[in-house]
């Protein structure tokens, strides 16, 4: 037999005992566990629950940046896609940046043509070393969560699973309609965009990389970044 | 008295009565409250979310089998390598089997108590392997060659003055007592060993059985970084760690960070179902996944116990007890320390051994009331005092008990033992605490309370 059968047999002799649900009493409810029961339906429900969102999409606008600040995101809107590329304009300026990594989406690769860098594009491959170097990564996403002030990304969406993590600032290019109001929404959209073939990273980004492991004080830029700028542009 | 007991009792004693380690405990975990406080009111309804929480492990516990063999399923059709081991021994042979596959030099790890679980640093270093701990606080430790003090705070026990000494001496860093500066040294040596690595080794904190993913939460990128440089990517983790749906992670996720950190929601919250995709500019080459049992199959059939395996390892348990908070994570000896590790050590590495960890309790429940996913936790270590109590019956206790009982249900000899406790407690002064005193266990460092002179039933009679 193999591990793999031994493992199982042992979780399906386990099994046949059943364990009485959590918060009810023994001996009681054991086996009905039925289409409406809330288990079932946590993730629809999860919304009652969770901390609350406002309904209109000025209110999550403003949640999205209230979150911002106090994660210490550098979150900016600006009127139109053609605002990208100056507002990197100035970045690169203001912070002295000598090379940029990016990836060729839609947005960045319009915002990222502008600048008078060197630009590391990652899409056909890339060297480690020279990314490494690289004072900015520049990418796309495929949400902004109002619920929690995090960006959803993928290695699909946001050229790979080492851009938006190993440059010591990580710029994100948004679309005001990428704005979801809570964490349901942003994996529904997930499952919508991508069930038929995920991509082989997704993460969640909520501000800057950081660390509390000395003493409980907070220190920006543990591994990953130690900058997050979105920004964020209307129609 | 085992040697394990004897150990127990003398560190815990010892780290009672550090005042040092106590500041430091409190000043760490004060902090902690007021955050956690804070995120929990941010809740709409916090205790309904622990309700659901909690089932949702239940039913995902309910048909583990199934969930399995789905998350596996699918994370075979994307390219990965799964491997079931049945114990730690397995578990490390089958990662240094690809270790040496690759002919590898250098490790890097993100934290994973299954590695600390099975001793797996130990072992990659024996065969002459590089390992280097990414996260910084586990860093911290495996420089000081100790174990985690805390599953999620690993270097909760020492001051930035400890630390940088420790960078001074290992790393040849000057000495600085800014964290933040402390912080930048820890990423300036890893960053060179992110890009060296030939292989990433993390752990996981959910196993997503629609999908077929592994989600992976942390605060500083270590983890990120570790899946995304090296070319081979293992994962080892507990069978326990499924979740039934991608969509419960967004209960789980603010739920693991709140229990856990005080945090709304952990800063990098990622999923990863296999190796790099074709039209992907990178990830890993090879991805390998260790299902890990080790005797959480014994766990899961015992029904009464087996919530203890919803466990998310948040760590809110170990903060909120009075036992934790004094006698400190290093003086359990176990992976998994607090209430959480004190239930589920007996069954990983046998009862009679570690049913002390059972009895170093009060009882209060804070544990229980803590937990995001409502482990009964203070029962359980009754169960675990009850069970080990019937496997070996303690006689002394046993008489001790039988004569209690015989003495309370009769009137006569409760008089009798009563006149003659008042007229012996005077002369108890002459053993009190010493060698010979019988209540030592209790006299030692308190005062027993003095015998009534007079009963209620005699005071009553008196002013009828």
């Amino acid at each position: 037999m193999t591990e793999r059968e031994n493992i199982l047999g042992r979780i399906r002799e386990a099994l046949k005992t059943p364990a009485p649900r959590p918060g009810g009493h023994a001996g009681q409810d054991h086996d009905s566990l039925t289409a409406s029961s809330p288990a079932r339906t946590a993730a629809v429900h999860a919304r009652e629950w969770l901390p609350p969102v406002p309904e209109t999409a000025e209110g999550q606008l403003a949640l999205f940046a209230a979150h911002s600040a106090d994660l210490k995101t550098d979150f900016r809107t600006l009127p139109d896609a053609d605002a990208f590329a100056s507002a990197l304009r100035d970045l690169a300026a203001q912070l002295g940046w000598k090379r940029v990594a990016s990836h060729n989406g839609d947005l960045t690769f319009r915002a990222t043509e502008g600048l008078d860098l060197p630009i590391l594009r990652v899409d056909a491959g890339y060297d480690v070393n020279e990314m490494e170097d690289c004072d900015a990564g520049v990418t796309e996403c495929d949400a902004l969560v109002a619920q929690t002030g995090s960006v959803v990304l993928t290695s699909r969406s946001a050229g790979g699973r080492a851009l938006s993590v190993l440059p010591p600032h990580h710029v994100v290019l948004a679309r005001l309609s990428q704005l979801v109001r809570d964490l349901p929404a942003a994996f529904a959209l997930l499952q919508a965009k991508y069930s038929y073939d995920y991509p082989s990273f997704m993460t969640f980004i909520t501000g800057p990389s950081r660390t509390g492991d000395i003493e409980r004080i907070l220190v920006l830029g543990a591994h990953g970044p130690k900058k997050l700028t979105i920004l964020c542009a209307d129609h | 008295m085992s040697e394990i007991l004897k150990l127990f009792k003398a560190q815990a004693s010892k780290v009672a009565g550090d005042l040092r380690h106590r500041s430091l405990i409190q000043t760490a975990l004060g902090k902690y409250e007021t955050q956690r406080d804070r995120r929990k009111a941010a809740f709409q309804s916090w205790e309904e979310a622990r309700q659901v929480a909690a089932e949702t492990k239940w039913e995902a516990m309910r048909s583990l089998d199934e969930h399995l063999v789905s998350f596996v399923n699918k994370l075979e059709a994307r390219g990965t390598r799964v491997h079931w081991a049945s114990n730690g021994v397995q578990a490390r042979d089958i990662i240094l089997g690809v270790i040496r596959a690759k002919k590898a030099r250098c490790v890097i790890k993100s934290k994973a108590m299954t590695a600390e679980e099975i001793h797996l640093n130990e072992a990659m270093e024996k065969e002459g392997y590089e390992v280097v701990e990414s996260d910084l606080g586990e860093f911290i430790v495996q420089l000081r060659k100790e174990a985690p003090y805390h599953i999620v705070f690993p270097a909760m026990h020492l001051t930035r003055d400890e630390i940088s000494d420790l960078f001074h001496r290992e790393l040849g860093s000057a000495q600085t007592s800014d964290p933040e500066e402390l912080t930048m040294i820890a990423r300036r040596a890893l960053r060179k060993k992110y890009i060296a690595a030939d292989i990433g080794i993390t752990g996981a904190n959910f196993a997503i059985a629609e999908t077929g993913m592994i989600s992976i939460t942390e605060n500083e990128g270590n983890a990120r970084l570790t899946a995304a440089l090296p070319k081979t990517m293992i994962t080892l983790l507990g069978i326990e760690k499924v979740l039934p749906r991608m969509a419960d992670l967004a209960l789980f996720l603010p739920m693991l960070a709140t229990a856990g950190a005080g945090q709304p929601i952990t800063c990098y919250n990622s999923l990863y179902g296999g190796p790099r995709r074709p039209g992907e500019p990178d990830g890993p080459e090879e991805y390998h996944v260790v299902l890990l049992d080790n005797r959480r199959t014994e766990l899961l059939a015992d029904a009464e116990q087996r919530d203890a395996l919803h466990c998310i390892r948040c760590g809110a348990c170990l903060n909120v007890c009075p036992i934790y908070r004094n006698v400190g994570g290093h003086t359990y000896g176990t992976t998994y320390s607090g209430p959480i590790g004190s239930v589920i050590t007996p069954h990983l590495r046998g009862l009679q051994d570690w049913k002390h960890l059972s009895a170093a309790s009060s009882l209060c429940g804070a544990c229980t009331e803590t937990c995001p996913v409502k482990i009964n936790l203070h029962h359980h270590l009754l169960h675990n005092r009850r069970n080990a109590a019937a496997q070996n019956p303690n006689w002394i206790e046993k008489t001790a008990f039988r004569v209690f009982g015989t003495v309370m249900n009769s009137l006569a000899l409760y008089r009798v033992v009563r006149a003659a406790a008042r007229c012996l407690q005077p002369l108890h002064g002459l053993v009190k605490g010493g060698p010979f005193d019988p209540a030592r266990a209790w006299t030692k460092t308190r005062e027993l309370a003095p015998v009534a002179p007079k009963t209620f039933r005699e005071q009553w009679k008196e002013r009828a």
